[in-house]
């Protein structure tokens, strides 16, 4: 064998030839269902994710087609209910997670000049389990008592009383939370012991960063939704009191272990999101990123917070005084790495000689609009505040501005700028631009409105309202189907740049661009780094930060 | 093969163990969940499943083996291994966190309130009037009946001295294989796996004892849900853990493992410490506080 490093075969015939590694492998079930690469791996997370996109959207346009106008015209009621549900379930479980994990397998390797993620069969069956959770998920809308239909909190008393496919759900959320677990121990392996000789760890990348730092989140929240699920099908099915206070449970327990998961969940959503912005800034800002070494910390101490916050979604749940006003002041205090980020960002940007392509738009409109949802969350950190907000319009208009023109935003950003790394060619500026301006615009219409039916008291979850509301709610579904229609612009663009698109891409793609994955050639080798690169000042962007 | 492997970290080829692992995961969680609703033939499908699950672990492990065996694996591979074990084990701490967690909050806040402590006057005067907050409870309702609980010091305490030495054979067989003495790492090894499935044999007594005499079951309020889901789970957790000393054990006699090369080993040896640790705090706060 003269090659740089060993492949197996599980075939055994393919033993006596491995000069073979070099090709990918032939035939569609030996490229796509066995695969180690992760390239391969990342790309089916990456199609997964927006398959689930465009499932979950089509359940919102539900969503946004009955509250159009009040009174019950399209669904019923409790269809609505499966719908909310199943909507968050997948948008979260589906497409937000997988879509970073997708990014974690195709640019960490690449990022950090390693060969391929540390465990690659387990790479293949972290990804491999998720059709089959969501094919069990979404099989439960065709059973005789519907899908879940008490929220993607699942909160007892409500959740439990979901009939036959309550049972279908818990397991499937079972098995998203081991394909996440095993995923996360993928990368925390391959990044503490992949990375490329003089790879420190003050020199990697930010998205890399920020992806180690959420993978010790989801190792450690992910099982405690696992054991919260758990407890509610035992409560279910087999007599348990966990949440019954009858018995001496209570249901409000559910809720303290659900936002244990939870909190730290929604960080789960974002932090990669920091990671991709942090790359694109510098790149299109052609400055190095102000304060590296801070946004590191910064990253961390979010984590760290995220676990000491979750009851702030439980201010009105009747806590003990002293809970209530030491869960403010923490949640308060996430203002503050958060605001160093959005600090960094701008200082970033400032003097710097800045193009506009659509990366860089999707991440200055994260910038701005993932800082509008950040306020609002502020608002409802104070107790007394959200006392009234709770469960209204308000805190829908709060995560879906740090969702959408959150995470959305950035996995449309980080798209668009490595689509021509993953593909060797360039997409198409033109339509990228105006799928960035019509979604900027359109998710403004659909969600800022959503503030003041909040504070006017328009309760979330409820397919029917009263006829003040009447406004606001027909200005955000008109705002709703504009920008679910102009996802389809983000397909074309795709499917053009990876079929037709004549433009090749070079090398490095962006002149501004700097990292380890910008050495390799567009579309990178079928095994990324069979030798470790050199690290030095030109092939790595933080080079100069550790001291 | 052998001579290039030292510097190089080798990335498998193509494997078709995850999707039969995942073909198991749906038919055995499916069938669970239809045998929770009672379909008659779900039992089946949960079978099948389980047993497509073992056919697979038997391949995958099986091959990683060989692929051990024959010195594919280098310094790094070995490292990525152990991370890889200790992040799963970490994660796995945090499943019985979740469970401890429920069990303090049971007994710290829901059932004093309950009993009217705190802000819980009037939900004690209105709702539950007369119920006095005492552990071991069923609840005001006494959901489940009246029941005694287990002594701890009794059986209880006799697995704890099974696990703990158990922790000690597994350690003198670890010793044995760094010193390359074979035949005291595998009777240490089996000395070890006969401790596991005692421990085993007395739990599921004491389960029986529970159900036939003492009156607790799983439906006994707070008191018997958060017994059973927790020395279930660990139950489950040693018997996986016995197994897999088991083949520890065989591939011990069998010859593998090396002085200083012996990952394998060492995570089973690590699962079961972690094992012996939940029951450390299992017998503290459910059996004896
Ligand atoms: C400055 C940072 C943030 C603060 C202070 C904050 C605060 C809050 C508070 C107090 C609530 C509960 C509102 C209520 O139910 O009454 C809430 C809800 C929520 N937040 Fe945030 N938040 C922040 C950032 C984020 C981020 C970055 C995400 C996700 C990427 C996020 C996602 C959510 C979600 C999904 C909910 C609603 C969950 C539900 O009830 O279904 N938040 N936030
Ligand atoms: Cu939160």
């Amino acid at each position: 064998m003269s090659i740089e490093h060993t492949h197996g075969h599980d075939h055994e015939s393919h033993a006596a030839h491995d000069d073979h590694h070099d090709h990918k492998p032939t035939g569609f079930l030996n490229r796509w269902l066995f695969t180690t690469n992760h390239k391969d791996i990342g790309t089916l997370y990456l199609v997964f994710a927006l398959l689930m996109f465009f499932t979950g959207g089509a359940m919102a346009m539900v969503i946004r087609a009955e509250l159009f106008m009040p009174g019950l015209q399209l669904v019923e009621p409790d269809f609505f209910n499966q719908m909310t549900t199943m909507h968050a379930l997948i948008m979260v479980f589906g497409a937000v997670m997988p879509a970073w994990v997708g990014f974690a397998n195709w640019m960490i390797p690449m990022m950090i000049g390693a060969p391929d993620m540390a465990l690659p069969r387990m790479n293949n069956w972290s990804f491999w389990i998720l059709p089959f959770a969501f094919a069990m998920l979404l099989s439960t809308l065709l059973m005789d008592s519907g899908g879940p239909a008490a929220g993607w909190t699942l909160y007892p008393p409500l959740s439990l009383q979901g009939g036959q496919s309550f049972a279908f759900v818990v397991f499937a959320v079972h098995m998203m939370g081991i394909s996440s677990i095993m995923g996360s121990i993928n990368v925390i392996a391959t990044i503490l012991n992949m990375r490329a000789p003089g790879m420190s760890l003050l020199k990697m990348p930010l998205f890399v960063w920020t992806w180690l730092i959420t993978a010790f989140l989801l190792i450690a929240v992910m099982p405690v939704l696992a054991g919260a699920v758990t407890m509610l099908l035992t409560d279910h099915f087999f007599g348990t009191s966990f949440f019954n206070a009858a018995g001496g449970g209570d249901p409000v327990m559910f809720q303290h272990i659900f936002w244990f998961f939870g909190h730290p969940e929604v960080y789960i959503m974002i932090l990669p999101a920091f990671g991709v912005v942090s790359e694109i800034i510098p790149t299109f800002a052609r400055k190095p990123l102000f304060g590296y070494t801070a946004m590191v910390y910064a990253t961390a101490s979010i984590a760290f917070l995220s676990f000491i916050v979750w009851a702030h979604h439980m201010f009105t749940v009747g806590m003990p005084l002293t809970g209530e006003l030491y869960f403010m002041y923490a949640t308060m205090l996430i203002a503050v790495p958060t605001g160093v980020k959005v600090f960094n960002w701008v200082s970033t940007m400032w003097q710097g000689s800045m193009t506009f392509e659509t990366p860089m738009l999707f991440a200055i409109g994260f910038v701005v609009l993932f800082t509008i949802g950040g306020l609002s969350g502020l608002m409802l950190a104070i107790t007394a505040a959200d006392l009234q907000y709770h469960d209204t319009y308000f805190v829908v208009a709060h995560f879906h501005y740090v969702l959408v023109p959150g995470s959305v935003f950035a996995l449309m950003a980080g798209a668009y700028y490595w689509l021509p790394k993953w593909t060797g060619h360039m997409y198409s500026e033109k339509w990228g631009k105006i799928h960035f301006w019509i979604s900027a615009i359109s998710v403004n219409i659909l969600f800022f409105p959503q503030h003041y039916l909040g504070l006017a008291g328009m309760p979330r979850r409820i397919p029917d309202y009263s006829t003040q509301f009447a406004d606001f709610n027909m200005i955000s579904s008109i705002g709703g189907f504009i920008f679910g229609a102009s996802q389809l612009i983000f397909v074309g663009v795709i499917l053009h740049c990876v079929y037709k698109s004549r433009e090749a891409a070079s090398g490095r793609v962006w002149e501004g661009a700097r990292g380890l994955e910008w050495i390799l050639s567009s579309p990178p080798p079928y095994h990324s780094f069979n030798t470790p690169p050199v690290i030095d000042a030109t092939t790595v962007a933080h080079a100069g930060e550790a001291h | 093969m052998a001579q290039h492997t030292a510097d190089q970290y080798y990335v498998p080829h193509g494997t078709k163990w995850p999707i039969v692992g995942s073909l198991g995961m749906i038919t055995m969680l499916g069938g669970a969940a239809f045998w929770v609703n009672d379909y008659s033939l779900a039992p089946w499908a949960f079978a099948v499943g389980a047993l497509i699950l073992i056919y697979m672990m038997f391949g995958w492990f099986g091959q990683v083996i060989r692929e051990s065996e024959a010195g594919l694996y280098n310094a790094q591979v070995d490292t990525s291994f152990r991370m890889g074990m200790m992040w799963f084990i970490f994660s796995e701490v945090m499943f019985f966190a979740c469970f401890f967690g429920a069990l303090f909050y049971a007994r710290m806040f829901s059932v004093p309130w309950l009993g009217g402590e705190g802000t819980g006057a009037s939900t004690n005067e209105l709702l539950w009037q007369g119920y006095d907050a005492v552990w071991p409870t069923a609840g005001p309702a006494q959901l489940g009946g009246p029941f005694r609980t287990i002594p701890a010091f009794g059986v209880p305490f006799i697995n704890t001295l099974i696990l703990l030495s158990s922790g000690v054979t597994v350690t003198l067989a670890h010793h044995a294989l760094k010193k390359d003495h074979r035949k005291g790492l595998v009777l240490w090894l089996l000395a070890t796996v006969a401790l596991g499935f005692v421990f085993v044999f007395l739990q599921v007594e004491e389960y029986k004892e529970a159900y036939q005499q003492l009156g607790l079951t799983l439906g006994s309020g707070i008191y018997g849900s958060t017994f059973f889901m927790l020395t279930g789970f660990h139950g489950m957790h040693v018997t996986l853990g016995a197994i897999m000393l088991t083949v520890i054990a065989i591939r011990s006699m069998r010859g593998h493992f090396k002085p200083e090369h012996h990952f394998g080993f060492e995570a089973v040896a690590w699962y079961w410490h972690f094992v012996d640790v939940v029951w450390l705090g299992l017998f503290l706060f459910v059996y004896v506080y």
